[in-house]
């Protein structure tokens, strides 16, 4: 029996680790979550299509869809071309550039928001210009986008520059020798070849996008019912004491982080088994 | 249709791929590129393919330059060492490919493109596998898939970068027969690159042997065993 108890040993060790990984998950991810919840039906059900249903709600449901709606697709169109040109061909200065790709994720938000309206507000650089011109950037949509674009700009080109790197450029040579132009060759081998990547980068993105509170506060103005988000709109009625239209509102986001996780791990799933396909 | 290189010079950086080739290679004819790893025989063939820019020299495929054509409109089959099928296609697709990305005013109908398939399939001796997917495929199957895939728009020219460099010597043997015969049927002009110089001199009509980026000799592979060009050529073979 020595040798059952020299492995039993470890496996005592494996299941306090687990609970300890279990006990962790709960008190950090789950009870915070179950709080919102609790707090946003504390009026019962009514309580909670009341505050996600006002209208200063739902402009900032609309207003976060609409800057996710600009901002993803942008990122997405920048991340395929930088990650296409990053493992497809070969020039001076490609380590910069994937540096730089990474920047915002090293930037504070905050920094980030403030780098904008150093840019385009009322005393930045091309504050008087736009003035004159009558363009307002800082302070509304524009502004929020360009913040919201600048914080999520890595996230579809992270997912895809190993990916595409890893695949090499084979499938596009073949592609040109048998005649295919360059448009098909992208449309038809290159894109569903990283299929599954773009979906999962397009999805963190916008899973960010949706959820950015720092950089969208600084250039927002937290204008009610025009350029508050969803997240600043959870902080003014916070700060306003009304906790149960706080939380309704941060339920909608809290569902946005679960369904993205859901998406996200079914993609996974779908991902190992193209790439295991693949080989 | 005969294929000519004429001073072909190519750098990567500071190394010299190839210094100064030229060669000519005949109607008809099945060429092996044989050389060292290095010696820059690929370069040569991707360069004959289009898939590569020359920094000078010129490439004539019959009576016309195709030194600056892309390699989407040289009209070459390419069949590549790991064989690079569409990993999402069908093998018929995948033969198909070719057809399907022709513009719309000469592209053949469905019904045709299947026909193809389906004649090119019994080419390589793969019946009925349209349907399945390369990941369901062995290795030397999926040489078979790339070989049919290559032949689907007639190619006057078939080009090769070590097409038997990935299979177990038994496959390779069976292909090796299967691809000289499929060269002499279609009456096609054929390159192929190998380091292994048994597979160069079984196979084909004449050798090019490569050596840091230069042709040392070009010859019937019995007129390279009786009369090495060189000291290199001597030691290679040896």
């Amino acid at each position: 029996m020595r040798r059952a108890s020299h492995l039993r040993e470890p496996a005592a060790i494996k299941a306090l680790l687990t609970l300890v990984a279990l006990a962790y998950v709960a008190l950090m991810l789950l009870l915070p979550l179950g709080a919102v919840l609790s707090q946003a039906f504390a009026d019962g059900w009514r309580g909670w299509l009341a505050a996600v249903t006002e209208p200063d709600a739902r402009s900032a449901i609309r207003l976060t869809l609409l800057v996710a709606g600009i901002s993803v697709p942008l990122n997405m169109i920048f991340g395929i071309a930088a990650s296409w040109a990053i493992s497809k061909y070969d020039f001076r200065g490609k380590s910069i550039l994937i540096t730089l790709i990474e920047l915002p994720f090293s930037v504070s938000p905050v920094v980030s928001g403030l780098v904008f309206v150093l840019l385009f507000g009322a005393q930045g650089w091309f504050g008087g210009w736009l003035q004159q011109h009558d363009i307002e950037i800082i302070f509304a949509l524009p502004g929020l986008v360009l913040a919201t674009v600048f914080v999520t700009f890595p996230f579809v080109a992270r997912q895809l520059i190993p990916l595409m790197t890893a695949q090499g450029r084979g499938d596009e040579e073949a592609a040109l020798t048998l005649g295919a132009s360059g448009w098909q060759t992208f449309w038809h081998v290159t894109l569903p070849n990283i299929r599954f990547g773009l979906l999962y980068g397009v999805l963190l993105c916008n899973a960010r996008a949706m959820g950015e509170f720092g950089a969208v506060s600084v250039v927002s103005g937290h204008i009610r019912g025009e350029t508050n988000t969803m997240p600043l709109h959870v902080e003014v009625l916070y700060n306003e004491y009304n906790f149960i239209a706080a939380f309704a509102v941060a339920s909608l986001l809290a569902l946005l982080a679960v369904v993205t996780l859901a998406l996200k791990s079914a993609l996974e799933w779908r991902y190992r088994a193209a790439i295991a396909a693949r080989s | 249709m005969s294929i000519r290189i004429e001073n072909v010079s190519k750098n990567f950086s500071a190394f010299a791929a190839l210094n100064q080739v030229s060669l000519e290679i005949r109607d008809g004819e099945f060429a092996a590129l044989l050389g060292p790893s290095g010696s820059g025989k690929t370069t040569l063939l991707r360069i004959i393919a289009g898939l590569e820019v020359p920094e000078s020299g010129e490439v004539w495929f019959g009576r016309k330059n195709v030194t600056e054509a892309a390699a989407a409109s040289r009209g070459i089959g390419f069949v590549f060492q790991h064989y690079a099928l569409f990993g999402h296609m069908t093998v018929a697709e995948n033969i198909g490919f070719g057809l399907t990305v022709m513009p719309r005013a000469s592209r053949p109908s469905k019904k045709d493109i299947l026909l193809r398939t389906n004649e090119l399939l019994d080419l390589v001796q793969l019946p009925g596998i349209g349907g399945r997917y390369p990941s369901e495929l062995s290795g030397g199957q999926r040489q078979r898939v790339a070989l049919a895939r290559a032949l689907a728009r007639r190619p006057r020219i078939l080009l090769l970068d070590e097409p038997f460099g990935a299979l177990d010597a038994k496959v390779r043997r069976e292909l090796r027969g299967a691809l000289r015969t499929i060269h002499d049927e279609l009456g096609l002009t054929s390159i192929f690159v190998t380091h292994d110089h048994e597979e160069a001199f079984t196979l084909a009509d004449r050798v090019a042997i490569l050596n840091h980026g230069q042709v040392e000799q070009f010859e019937k592979p019995k007129r390279i065993m009786q009369d090495p060009a060189s000291d290199f050529v001597r030691s290679f073979l040896a």
